[in-house]
């Protein structure tokens, strides 16, 4: 109950009161130096990735292949759920592919 | 502190100048912060990061945080809880906890289910041990080929004094029923879309009532757990990988069936191999849940690229751990591994715990000099002089080595 009201204020972004007994961090942002390199599609992999994760989760990955790419964008789809179209999902394949490849 | 102090004291004067000497000549030749990156490919590049209760970490990743341990700690056995490091799977992560409201619900297939505020988890036997946490991915970043995942490089461990409840003791006040097959370990962190899966792990009933080792801990090296380290409370499983130690706990489930949700199965395996390994760039032909950690072994001081003189003795430092039979011996090898010469061993703090070791070595020659290290536990399991391989990027405890400039 405590915990489903503390993630919801903090979702929200609303201050969470701190008393005597809470213990309490704020998280810095993601970092500012760490972004996807520009090129056709970047918005759309920015904008579907981030709602997940930070990009730094893209930027150490080793190099690869189309079916490198499209293996890790359908992984985020099917195994995490990950709320994005068909049509975005191949624009960030494209990208990753081509910014991220071989 | 103590501990620290004595530690320098053992250093000579002239070793203690040659130190400084190298942070000097490190910092000029980075022109940057991360230190020790330049001598490192897997760690190039990547920013040193502060975060909550921490200090500077190397950054893995921001959001969920993975931090990583920068390999100087590892000149002595017990990490701090500032520089230990950190490793979430979902978003958004505990960043705020009231004790006063915090439980651990104890559920599922018992005589009697627990709500068990922070005091009642303090009035059990309290235990303490020391204890290696090691993420089953470390060190990910230097397999080839390559693997996708969390590039880390070595700092994903560090060696902590858990302090807690056994968790026999718990389950035993609960009452576990006839016919409980594993135990699911829950934390306070949530996914941000309810398709992503919780990270929710499991050990089998046998497992747990058969080591009175596994704790629910509550405090880290004398002090309350950091948040990013999984206050108020987390599992510790006494060696095996860090993915069993649930941080921020908050719910224990006795369950009648194998628990398999995604982060057991697909996640988290390795091949049912006697290595756990395959031939590089192939795939297992079945796979079981990882579980005991490998033996490994660094050298933490002086690190890679620095200068020694011909000559003049230096201390190496470093560590060794395995899975929890204790280190018997730690060797080095000056000469590609053809001879070796036993280091000397700290004090031992119990078989899952990190173990100090020193060796004095003199250079003989100008040049670039390779020093290698390598243990061997209670049982007589080493490391091998090439690595192992599986896809995951799992159980990596190939000889280590640092390269020194001989002048």
């Amino acid at each position: 109950m405590i915990r489903a009201l503390g993630l919801t204020l903090v979702l929200l972004g609303a201050p969470v009161a701190v008393r005597a007994a809470d213990v309490s961090i704020t998280l810095p942002p993601d970092h500012p130096a760490r972004t996807l390199l520009p090129g056709p599609g970047v918005e759309t992999a920015q904008r579907n990735c981030v709602s997940c994760h930070s990009v730094d989760y893209v930027l150490m990955q080793p190099r690869g292949d189309l079916k490198q790419w499209d293996a890790v964008v359908t992984k985020m789809i099917k195994v995490f759920g990950a709320p994005i179209s068909d049509e975005d999902a191949r624009t960030i394949t494209d990208y990753l592919a081509r910014q991220y490849g071989k | 502190m103590t501990r620290e102090s004595a530690g320098r004291d053992r250093w000579s004067r002239r070793a203690f100048l040659l130190g400084a000497g190298l942070t000097v000549a490190s910092a000029v030749a980075e022109g940057g912060p991360a230190l020790g990156a330049d001598a490192d490919p897997v760690l190039a590049g990547r920013p040193l990061v502060r975060y909550p209760e921490k200090t500077d970490l190397i950054l893995l990743t921001a959001r969920p945080p993975q931090l990583e341990t920068p390999l100087r700690y590892f000149d002595r056995a017990i990490t701090p809880n500032e520089a230990f490091f950190v490793r979430y799977h979902v978003f958004p992560i505990p960043t705020s906890v009231d004790i006063d409201q915090w439980r651990l619900e104890i559920k599922g297939h018992l005589e009697r289910p627990l709500s068990l505020s922070m005091d009642d988890l303090r009035k059990f036997p309290r235990v303490s041990l020391t204890a290696v946490n090691q993420c089953s991915g470390n060190s990910r970043g230097r397999f080839s080929p390559r693997v996708l995942g969390g590039q880390w490089g070595d700092g994903a461990m560090g060696n902590a004094v858990w302090t807690g409840t056994c968790l026999v003791d718990i389950l035993k006040a609960a009452g576990v029923r006839e016919g409980a097959v594993d135990v699911a370990f829950d934390g306070l962190d949530r996914p941000a879309f309810p398709s992503v899966p919780d990270f929710v792990k499991a050990l089998d009933v046998p497992r747990i009532m058969n080591d009175p080792d596994i704790i629910v801990a509550y405090e880290m090296n004398g002090a309350r757990l950091p948040m990013l380290n999984g206050f108020p409370a987390r599992l510790v499983v006494p060696g095996w990988y860090a993915t069993y130690w649930v941080k921020n706990l908050s719910e224990i489930t006795v369950l009648t069936e194998r628990f398999e949700k995604f982060w057991m199965k697909p996640g988290y395996r390795i091949p049912d191999t006697p290595c756990g390994c395959v031939a590089p760039g192939t795939a297992p032909r079945s796979t079981i849940p990882i579980h005991r950690m490998t033996v490994r072994s660094f050298v933490a001081s002086p690190p890679t690229g620095s200068r020694a003189a011909v000559g003049r003795p230096l201390i190496l430092r470093g560590i060794a751990f395995d899975g929890g039979y204790g280190i018997r011996e730690v060797s080095i090898s000056d000469d590609g591994g053809e001879t070796w010469r036993r280091a000397t061993l700290g004090p031992d703090l119990g078989k899952y715990s990190f173990r100090e070791w020193t060796a004095t070595w003199t250079p003989r020659r100008a040049g670039t000099a390779r020093l290698m290290v390598r243990a061997v536990n209670a049982v007589g399991e080493s490391q091998g002089a090439e690595p192992l391989w599986n896809p995951a990027g799992y159980l990596r405890n190939v000889i280590e080595h640092v390269d020194l400039q001989v002048g």
